[in-house]
């Protein structure tokens, strides 16, 4: 089966976050493919490069980037809910004049239109922190 | 991507207070320029979306019910509300700033399988 995920939940603030990952770790464990993972509103925070959680905690962002280069998945961000939250790649950092980029290595930000093609494409969308 | 997929997406939160609803009609707005038929049902604390005379300007937000008023032009006019919700909260058909369908729970359940994809809010 085609799954995509929806990531509505922040790292760290909600669960959702978390549970986003494993639940795509269990697809591809069982044979699903994912076609895309979204992430909107603050579940954008899942991102970035700068977080730095204890090392006895999760980085998301960094289970993220293995999971996707193990399994070439898009992972894809909404580029509204990001740059008005603080997260940028070098394209966006140079067209608002900021000071750095912090979207963590294979992200890539994008428009709402990624989520609506997941969503006809794959045969479950799956929303997690909504 | 020519398959049509019908979409509904369930907006349950206020109109301020959390991004929740306006990312819900963003949503519905993108899905419906790609051309995939749309419905919106407003559940729980989402039916004060449908206000008339919001003034979220002393809160320094943009106008919420200006956007819902778009809905029509982008063929999003199948819109439902949870009559009870609606009810419970002293709000009538007549306070929406849109013509609604109000439906009760079981109706609801229907609705939602009715669609392919559910997306909430």
């Amino acid at each position: 089966m085609i799954f995509s995920l929806l990531v509505y939940a922040a790292p760290h603030s909600h669960q959702g976050a978390e549970t986003a990952y494993r639940f795509a770790v269990a697809c591809l464990a069982q044979g699903h493919s994912i076609h895309r993972v979204f992430f909107y509103g603050d579940g954008v925070h899942g991102a970035t490069a700068l977080a730095a959680p204890p090392q006895d905690e999760p980085n998301l962002p960094a289970r993220w980037q293995a999971l996707a280069q193990t399994h070439k998945l898009d992972l894809v961000v909404c580029i509204a809910a990001a740059v008005r939250r603080g997260l940028l790649d070098a394209n966006e950092a140079r067209r608002y004049e900021k000071p750095g980029h912090n979207l963590q290595q294979d992200f890539e930000l994008s428009g709402l239109g990624q989520l609506a093609e997941a969503a006809i494409v794959s045969d479950r969308l799956i929303t997690f922190g909504a | 991507m020519s398959t049509n997929k019908r979409f509904l997406i369930i907006s349950r939160r206020p109109p301020y207070g959390s991004s929740h609803a306006r990312d819900a009609l963003d949503t519905a707005l993108t899905t419906a320029v790609f051309e995939q038929p749309v419905s919106m049902l407003f559940l729980d604390d989402g039916v004060y979306q449908l206000l008339q005379a919001q003034q979220p300007a002393g809160i320094q937000q943009k106008n919420l019910g200006a956007t819902l008023s778009a809905l029509p032009m982008y063929d999003i006019d199948q819109l439902y509300v949870c009559d009870s919700a609606l009810r419970s909260r002293g709000l009538g058909p007549d306070d929406c700033l849109l013509p609604v369908q109000l439906l009760d729970s079981n109706a609801i359940a229907q609705l939602i399988r009715n669609h392919d994809v559910v997306l909430s809010f």
